[in-house]
């Protein structure tokens, strides 16, 4: 027992209230307006501690160590700020450029990539330090620079990522951080506005605004080019307006199945990962912004871009029918599952609340106060790609 | 219903004049829906993301009926959608005030 003392000690330091504490069931909520993240954890739903002086948070994401201790916050003015979640504050900050709109961290955990608009490009950055390794203008002629969006970790230290205005998208292997090599792919579809990878890391799939398909890089076979996927999905019925832009976050996969959102139509597409053929359009409520698989992958949430922001529907994904409309309250802007999915919470953001569901009854166990919340973020993401 | 052209003209030949403004709590839904969800694409203090900058020094030089006719009808080609379904012309109109001198607080 004596030998244990210096040990307990030390972990007392790192612990908050004296009590040694881990990070597995914590997480962040932006407060958007307030520049704030609450400190939350999911064991009890609880807030632990509200977090300041994070700068412009609209749009903000975040990543996680590997040790899943510290968060790495993205925010709209171009700061990247370092949490510890242990000790629950801010440990450092860097004004990386004018304009950014999210990131990501390697497969090793040691590197910190993060998108720009202004200027257009990747920047990478040491974990540790925030220091800058390496600037990726994303240049594509004449001296124009791209809005870079879809930014994703991909297995063999990879980055990938494309350009709203080039129709492009380009793979940075980052074995040496200060040299990133590039690997451009042009012509991939028109406006790719977000992307994400498989689970597994294997295909990168960009949402085009400007064509009714997608791209689809298989990183397994980068020599085979980008291809187009689910092409002419929307062409037999009119466009409707896109309040807000969807957003492909993970992949919402149950069995053979993907399921993501279409762009100008009140669609879910269910996509056949086999062969990336369309299988199936679900009817929902509105245009969707997350479609989001419980980890199980039996239900399906999904919610809406203004003006039917109010609402959330649940698709069961084996019958591929809604089971479930809920009205959660004005403004629901992200969800974000427990790492085995047996609870989900709701940002709403017009009430300054979080939502707490039952994720297996469907029903509301408990609210939160939080100032005009968006993304929330637990920490199991740390493990996996993508996130 | 009069035309786009007419719509147009008369926000140009009366700004804000004939359009009366919405009423406070109007007021308020608007501005929630600026700098909230314009702000999803335009950024939260308007200085833009996908979408351009919307802050004063951006838009000076702009004339009021070009931007409010960009609410009102998108603009083709890009992520801007049409508002028309969302916003009468006395919102856009009081938007566009706003957006020209939020020092007024319209």
């Amino acid at each position: 027992m004596k030998r244990l003392w210096p040990l307990l000690l030390l972990v007392t330091v790192f612990a908050h209230a004296g009590t040694p504490r881990a990070t597995g069931d914590l997480g962040v909520v932006v407060e958007r307006a307030d520049g704030s993240l609450l400190l939350v954890e999911h064991s009890h739903d609880g807030i632990l501690a509200r977090i300041t002086g994070l700068g412009d948070l609209s749009h903000a994401s975040v990543v996680f160590s590997r040790d899943e201790r510290y968060a790495y916050v993205f925010g709209r003015d171009g700061g990247l700020s370092k949490v510890d979640l242990l000790e629950g504050r801010l440990v450092r900050r860097v004004m990386q450029s004018g304009n950014s709109i999210g990131g990501a961290i390697s497969q090793d955990g040691r590197l910190i990539a993060v998108s720009n608009y202004t200027p257009g490009g990747v920047r990478i950055f040491d974990a540790e330090t925030l220091e800058l390794l390496a600037d990726i203008p994303a240049e594509y002629g004449n001296g124009k620079r791209s809005k870079v969006v879809g930014l994703v970790d991909a297995p063999g230290q990879r980055f990938v990522f494309s350009l709203y205005d080039a129709d492009q998208i380009w793979i940075a292997d980052m074995r040496d951080p200060r040299r990133p090599a590039i690997t451009r792919f042009r012509d991939i579809g028109h406006q790719p506005y977000d992307a994400l990878i498989t689970p597994e890391g294997r295909y990168y799939i960009a949402g085009l605004f400007g064509d009714d398909s997608m791209s689809l890089l298989d990183l397994w076979h980068p020599e085979n080019g980008v291809r187009r996927i689910l092409r002419g999905y929307a062409r037999h019925d009119a466009r409707l307006p896109v309040y807000k832009m969807p957003h492909l976050e993970g992949w919402a996969i149950a069995g053979r199945q993907a399921f993501v959102p279409a762009v100008g139509q009140h669609k879910v597409l269910v996509v056949d990962t086999d062969d990336w053929s369309l299988r199936d359009e679900i009817d929902v409520h509105g245009q969707p912004v997350f479609v989001m698989a419980r980890p199980d992958g039996r239900h399906i949430w999904v919610n809406f871009a203004h003006p039917d922001n109010d609402t959330v529907q649940v698709i069961d994904a084996e019958t591929r029918r809604i089971v479930k409309t809920l009205k959660p309250g004005k403004a629901v802007l992200h969800m974000e599952f427990t790492p085995r999915g047996e609870k989900l919470w709701m940002s709403v953001r017009d009430e300054n609340r979080i939502n707490v569901y039952d994720t297996a009854t469907l029903t509301r166990t408990r609210e939160l106060a939080a100032r005009k919340p968006s993304g929330i973020f637990f920490t199991d993401r740390a493990h996996r790609t993508g996130l | 219903m009069p035309s786009p052209a007419a719509l147009i003209l008369s926000l140009s030949l009366l700004p804000g004049l004939l359009l009366a403004a919405p009423p406070a709590q109007r007021q308020a839904e608007l501005r929630n829906l600026l700098y909230q969800d314009c702000g999803s694409c335009h950024g939260m203090k308007l200085t833009g993301g996908l979408g351009p900058a919307l802050t004063r020094d951006a838009l000076r030089g702009k004339p009021r009926e070009f931007l409010a006719a960009t609410v009102r009808e998108g603009r083709a080609g890009t992520p801007m959608p049409p508002w028309k379904q969302e916003l009468s012309d006395a919102d856009i109109a009081w938007l566009v005030e706003l957006l020209l001198n939020p020092e007024k607080q319209p």
